[in-house]
């Protein structure tokens, strides 16, 4: 019998020698515990040195190797082909970013939002390393816990109808990175970081139940962090109306 | 030009650049990786990373356990500073926002890992080195004087009068080769796993720092120490973490028998016993000990079959699923979505997989190279405070200890010596980027194909350069390696463009591995005895006599050669190495 194989369709873009994109072609053995990102090692080693793509730790982790697989943002090392077998798969760079050749997108917005935020611990006054940790409860852990698991693989971005439609808003990932921060109880930066998460209308334009959320490999749960920071913005707006003195 | 250049943007590479940037603000400081710092394989590092907190725990004792791990191949001295210096790097890195997992008084929580006497492992859940690189690079963020050169990818170090002084690089949004020059370079690139068919490496681990530095003339120092995790899945290589085993998570083979008492492990206890897992026992043995124990059940075929090979069970089901979701929950994703079982019902199925090289680029333990201007730090380097077995949670704090000293000595050396002349340096980068085009971009005829040649080398490795090892696999890998170094010139590339020619750096990084494995097998070859994890099936004794010391491997243009330079022992003379008492 002939070993089982399927289609997959994949974004073509080589800046040198197309003008527009393409989409090409490929067949690839189909095996049961394969994931697309294995297809895709399968077809540059064998078939098309030329595919070019980033991958790493192929476990989830390092972020690299997000893509659009049949119009969702996938970490391709997780999505595995028995899920979409026999029909073919497209693979697509991930929505919302320039591309810079096939499946490799241009990620310095992203980057530069990062920093953006001041994703660090401020402190009015440092304390030596030689007094010790900061005490920090269990309790005081898992308010913040989940928004440090983000691995900045971008998928929620390119879910983002508001970030699809204006580059100027911050995002999911790096709003909720900010919250990471504003949440740690060893953190007095918050207000160091409100004027750059309200620096765009568009927070508001985002809706509870988001798409970003529910592509997040890591379940951190953008949406909420933006939701929450959004109460927070509010909170801060109301007082400085009412009592001008308590936003300080 | 920079004062400080590091390559590499992992745990060592940031630890580095931040070191540099508090020992001296004005120093202009740069990164350059191939990959986005977040990327780096740090980032994979699970169980935790171990330092002196806890009141019934002593420096004596981490040092002790540290030196009898590494089969007394660790040089004292360092191992020494790096459990003095320790504590207060991960202090700092709590005080950088790093998430530990904490007691419930606000503490830090430690747990045991294999070969320690006493619990001291830090941990962020099992998520340890993400939350590790994602804390440091969120803080090298804040320092205006770090400048990074983002997916460049370091071809070449750039040698003049004797002294390092900057890399070339191609930037692979544009493909431009480029030189990029500083007054001290310190090379963080981490470990070279790839050159195996199985490891729990990810795909950018091929050893890029350790070959530019070996190809500049500087020895490659232990290199035959090659780890393996006792615990991968199969097929895929990807880790389960040591702190599955430190929950209380036991190995059985077929019978369900818990066969590392067979291996002068010590007695297990009962599972239901509340002192299980006993400290430097059974599965808290080291990582050398139960990978070998794994090959000897295979022996007598008390292993089970798999699609990827022969497995044992690593079993957690008894610690319930609440205590799996809190303290190892990335152990239960993977085993899902990888192996497809849900290790609060089934046990896991794993096989021992490459995991870390003890050697490296040899460094002292100011992390300085015999090269000046050069400094090394993290898996890419060898101190050596990992000798013959690194015991598990030291590589993370290694990093950490030693990057910090790499950036404080870099700093030092670049205010001491002012930029000599650029021309020459140049010029040199003007070569290298004329061989690129000349040997890859522009290159005519060939067949041979990347893949196939990389497929041939980790192949050759694992079945000549393994777990056990006889004169007779060695020469042969040796041999074979030596083919494969003749025929590369040969190989042919699909893609000739620029723009992000991700088979022309599978090219380089090919060319790096087979430097790498070349000084792996021609290391192990000239050991003749077993020690940690080199084991010489032919001379199955430690021999003190010959050979405490460390192996130093020098490029020529033949196969490399091997010179040998003492082991450091100050106050713990060598001793039989036992576990499970």
């Amino acid at each position: 019998m002939a070993e089982p194989s399927m289609t997959l369709e994949i974004f073509r873009y080589r800046p040198e020698v197309e003008q527009e994109p393409t989409f090409q072609s490929y067949t690839v053995p189909y095996r049961e515990d394969w994931v697309v990102l294995d297809a895709l090692n399968y077809l540059k080693d064998q078939v098309d040195g030329t595919l070019s793509y980033r991958w790493s730790c192929r476990m989830g982790v390092c972020g690299s190797c997000g893509m659009m697989v049949n119009g969702t943002p996938k970490l391709t090392c997780a999505a595995f082909l028995k899920d979409y077998y026999p029909a073919p798969v497209r693979v697509e760079p991930l929505a919302n970013f320039p591309v810079e050749r096939d499946l490799v997108i241009n990620m310095d917005d992203f980057m530069h939002k990062l920093r953006e935020v001041k994703p660090w611990i401020i402190r009015e006054q440092e304390k030596p390393v030689s007094a010790g940790e900061y005490l920090q409860t269990p309790t005081e852990l898992a308010s913040y816990k989940q928004f440090s698991m983000c691995i900045n693989c971008m998928l929620c971005y390119a879910a983002c109808p508001v970030y699809g439609m204006t580059q100027d808003f911050l995002g999911p990932a790096a709003i909720a990175l900010a919250h990471r921060y504003n949440l740690d109880s060893r953190d007095q930066g918050q207000a160091l970081r409100k004027d750059v998460v309200f620096s765009h209308e568009a927070i508001w334009e985002c809706t509870f139940v988001g798409e970003c959320s529910v592509v997040c490999p890591k379940d951190v749960d953008p949406a909420g962090a933006i939701q929450q920071e959004k109460v927070a913005g509010a909170i801060d707006l109301v007082k400085s109306v009412l009592i001008p003195w308590g936003s300080r | 030009m920079h004062d400080v250049l590091i390559v590499g943007g992992g745990g060592a590479g940031l630890r580095a650049a931040i070191a540099v940037a508090e020992a001296d603000p004005k120093l202009d400081i740069a990164i350059v990786s191939k990959v986005y710092p977040m990327r780096s394989h740090t980032v994979a590092a699970e169980g935790g990373t171990a330092a002196v907190i806890k009141e019934n725990d002593s420096l004596e004792k981490h040092i002790s356990d540290t030196i009898t791990g590494s089969d007394w191949m660790a040089d004292q001295d360092a191992v020494e500073l790096f459990v003095k210096e320790a504590p207060a790097e991960l202090i700092q890195l709590e005080h950088w926002g790093c998430p530990w997992s904490r007691e419930p008084d606000g503490r830090i929580a430690v747990r045991p890992f294999g070969g320690m006497t006493i619990e001291r492992t830090w941990f962020a859940a099992d998520k340890t080195g993400f939350h590790l690189l994602h804390t440091l690079f969120q803080t090298s963020l804040k320092y205006d004087a770090v400048k990074r050169y983002d997916e460049y990818f370091a071809t070449k170090l750039l040698v003049e009068n004797g002294r390092c002084q900057g890399v070339t690089a191609i930037e692979l949004r544009s493909g431009m080769v480029q030189p990029i020059l500083a007054k001290a370079v310190i090379l963080c690139t981490g470990g070279a796993g790839r050159i195996f068919p199985f490891t729990t490496n990810g795909a950018i681990k091929t050893g890029d720092g350790m070959a530019v530095a070996y190809r500049a003339g500087v020895p490659l120092k232990d290199m035959e120490f090659v780890q393996y995790h006792p615990t991968g899945l199969p097929g895929t290589g990807i880790l389960i973490t040591e702190a599955a085993r430190s929950e209380g998570g036991i190995l059985v083979n077929k019978d369900g028998y818990r066969y590392l008492q067979d291996y002068g492990l010590g007695k297990p206890l009962d599972i239901t016993d509340p002192r299980h897992p006993l400290k430097r026992t059974m599965e808290l043995g080291p990582r050398d000990k139960l990978s070998q124990a794994f090959v000897h059940e295979q022996e007598k075929g008390r292993t089970l079959p798999g699609p990827y090979g022969d497995v044992v069970h690593l079993d957690v089901r008894h610690l319930g699923e609440k205590k799996i979701d809190k303290k190892i929950p990335f152990v239960r994703e993977l085993s899902k979505n990888y192996a497809g079982i849900d290790p609060v019902y089934e046990p896991i199925p794993v096989r021992p997989v490459v995991h870390y090289m003890m050697g490296g680029i040899h460094t002292d333990i100011e992390a300085a190279t015999p090269l000046a201007g050069l400094f090394a730090a993290g898996e890419c380097a060898c101190v050596s405070i990992n000798g013959a077995n690194r015991l598990g949670s030291n590589s993370l704090t290694e990093l950490l200890v030693f990057g910090a000293r790499a950036g404080r000595s870099a700093a030092a050396f670049a205010r001491e010596h002012p930029q000599s002349d650029t021309r020459a340096l140049e010029a040199q980068a003007r070569d290298e980027q004329e061989r690129i085009r000349k040997n890859f971009i522009a290159k005519q005829g060939g067949k041979e194909r990347i893949a196939r040649l990389r497929t041939e080398m980790t192949a050759t490795m694992e079945s000549g350069a393994g777990i056990y090892r006889t004169e007779s696999s060695l020469q042969e890998t040796c041999n074979k390696l030596a083919e494969l170094k003749d025929r590369f010139p040969r190989i042919t590339l699909d893609d000739r463009s620029l723009t992000f020619n991700t088979e022309l750096t599978a090219a380089l990084e090919l060319e790096f591995m087979l430097n790498v494995a070349e000084a792996v097998a021609y290391s192990a070859l000239a050991r003749t005895e077993s020690r940690g994890s080199h084991q010489r099936t032919d001379y199955p004794e430690r021999d003190d006599k010959k050979f405490l010391a460390h192996s130093l491997a020098y490029r020529t243009e033949g196969p490399p050669r091997i010179e040998y330079l003492d082991v450091v022992i100050t106050r713990w003379p060598p001793a039989e190495r036992k576990y499970g008492e």
